[in-house]
């Protein structure tokens, strides 16, 4: 039966159309109604995802396995948690329409699909559908300039990056004849046998999926987005697409291409190294909160593709906890940034966090947590993140990764501590505005994971085992 | 004499296009609207390039890709001109040089 596999994908897509056609026919204000559903929808996805099977469907373009699964609960967590943030947000700022969640639904769908490609047509399918719904969610304050411009931004440089990974694809189909990832990995068993024009496609492909996770070169688009968003698609764009775009980026470097990692390893480690390197220099001046998240989520990747260039499945399991890490620290760290308001008025300067501790002594702490975490300190989760990470490159002899990645984040670690030390040791000013539940509830959760994570950490690396080893097959 | 028209000059063609399509982007300064055209058109290379791989594979998968390709791409240039549209209303310019609100 195909359509068991992808009846998580199935209820969402029929989720979100229930939705509209409710949005459409209640004339009054259905927001916070349509939020709902979508989260049950996200939830009632999640439970179908544990409990389908595994396999593979339509033909082989769809596949079902141990990663597919943890990605999308992983998925649907981030996009959780940012719809969650987004209750009162959107409300204040006059954006509170039912298509948000909408949207939201249909890109997450697509990133769902991305999870399960195993087949070019289907990675490409379900790329686009998370592009389209994340351009038009950049842009959703719609009558405010910057964020029309970051979705103009967005959507330029994203349907260009796109198109080039259409391209690679394109040569690899013409070049291999197939375009099904366990066949293209048979077709090239052996190293030596992929043509030049194959290596380009892959090249290509590579570059448009670097762009989508905002590696360095192609990241330009990032902080100026991550500014201009209003800050709940921020945090949805720093989740949920992130850990898909590094899925399928993991999936398709690793089953279809991954005898080929002698043509693609120098690329990522370059890619790496310079995602490191920019993350930690560049946050360095900012002083827009959401900028600085922008640089250090480029930094975060810099860190994640380590294991990808090691090409080995401990290399694997250790980007897949980094993952896991990252989207409930960076889903917590937006949970403070969007409780920074004023008079109604939401800010975003850095120095606006000045002596937190004594006016919200909670989300000063709140914050601290992902802050140190973010710099790796042990015993929080980012330290785990990263260890397994940094082990994995060691254990494949990438001792210089390893290496910078340790000296990178040393660097990074003065522009998370100067915000600690803002909110500890600087006069206080004006108190925040009162925090609605919903910042509280994601904030007190996502902390409470960071903080305890090494506690129990047993399971989450045990399922990254398991997802890591069906890629290596 | 005339030379038989292969794989090779359709691939030609084709990067040629997507060539034009990627300097279309970068290199214009002037109308946002250059870069939506561009952005098609390289879109329609790729198509170019799908088609001609897959008659020279015998193989139709190509030709089904190269139809979703299509599908996607009015998509995206109606997500395209709606999000300049907000643009146009909110700035009252599409010009490139005033896309420079936050600097990157």
């Amino acid at each position: 039966m195909n359509w068991v596999l992808a009846l998580p994908e199935i209820v969402l897509s029929l989720v979100a159309m229930v939705i509209l056609i409710f949005g459409v026919l209640r004339q009054d204000d259905s927001f916070f109604l349509s939020s709902m559903f979508a989260l049950g929808g996200f939830l009632l996805a999640a439970l179908l995802v544990l409990t389908t099977g595994s396999g593979i469907g339509y033909h082989g373009q769809f596949v079902a396995d141990a990663f597919s699964s943890l990605v999308k609960i992983l998925i649907l967590a981030g996009a959780g948690l940012s719809l969650i943030l987004s209750l009162d947000y959107n409300r204040h700022n006059h954006i509170a329409r039912f298509e948000f969640p909408v949207l939201m639904l249909l890109s997450v769908t697509g990133m769902m699909v991305m999870a399960s490609a195993s087949n070019l047509m289907t990675l490409y399918l379900g790329l686009e559908l998370q592009s389209l719904g994340l351009y038009v969610l950049a842009a959703f304050a719609r009558d405010d300039l910057r964020s029309s411009e970051a979705g103009l931004k967005y959507f330029v440089l994203s349907a260009l990056a796109s198109g080039l990974l259409l391209y690679g694809v394109s040569l690899v189909y013409g070049f291999s004849g197939t375009m099904d990832f366990a066949a293209l990995a048979r077709t090239l068993t052996i190293p030596q046998s992929a043509s030049p024009g194959l290596i380009v496609g892959i090249v290509f492909v590579l570059v448009g999926l670097a762009f989508k996770i905002s590696a360095v070169p192609f990241h330009m688009w990032t902080p100026d987005v991550y500014e201009g968003a209003p800050t709940p698609v921020t945090a949805f764009f720093s989740t949920a697409p992130k850990v898909a775009a590094f899925a399928l980026l993991l999936r398709t470097m690793a089953t279809p291409f991954g005898h080929q990692l002698i043509a693609w390893q120098t690329l990522i480690i370059i890619v790496s190294v310079a995602s490191m390197i920019l993350g930690a220099l560049a946050a360095i001046g900012q002083s827009n909160i959401k900028r600085l998240m922008a640089y250090s989520s480029i930094g975060h990747m810099g860190y994640a593709l380590i294991g990808l260039a090691v090409g080995t499945p401990e290399g694997v399991r250790g980007v897949l906890i980094y993952l896991i890490v990252y989207v409930f620290m960076s889903a917590g760290t937006f949970a403070c940034i969007i409780a920074m308001q004023r008079r109604g008025r939401p800010l975003e300067l850095i120095t606006d966090l000045n002596g937190l501790s004594a006016t919200d002594p909670a989300l000063a702490l709140a914050m601290a947590i992902f802050m140190f975490s973010m710099a790796g300190v042990p015993p929080l989760a980012g330290f785990f993140g990263k260890l397994y990470v940094f082990l994995a490159a060691v254990q494949g002899g990438l001792w210089t990764l390893a290496v910078i990645g340790v000296l990178t984040s040393v660097v990074g670690s003065y522009y998370y501590l100067r915000i600690v030390k803002l909110m500890y040791f600087d006069a206080p000013e004006e108190p925040f505005d009162p925090r609605p539940t919903a910042l509280s509830f994601v904030a007190g959760a996502t902390g409470l994971f960071t903080a305890f994570f090494f506690v129990f950490p047993a399971p989450f690396v045990g399922a990254a085992q398991a997802a890591a080893k069906v890629l290596f097959g | 004499m005339a030379t038989e028209v292969g794989l090779g000059h359709y691939l030609v063609v084709s990067a040629i296009l997507l060539v034009l399509a990627i300097f279309g982007i970068f290199l214009n300064r002037k109308n946002v609207i250059i870069i939506l055209m561009s952005i098609e058109l390289m879109l329609l290379a790729v198509n170019l390039n799908l088609v001609a791989f897959s008659a020279a594979l015998g193989d139709l998968v190509g030709q089904v890709f190269a139809m979703f390709v299509l599908t996607v791409a009015a998509a995206e240039a109606a997500i395209g001109l709606a999000i300049v549209v907000i643009y146009f209303r909110n700035r009252g310019s599409i010009q490139v040089e005033d896309v420079n609100l936050m600097k990157g």
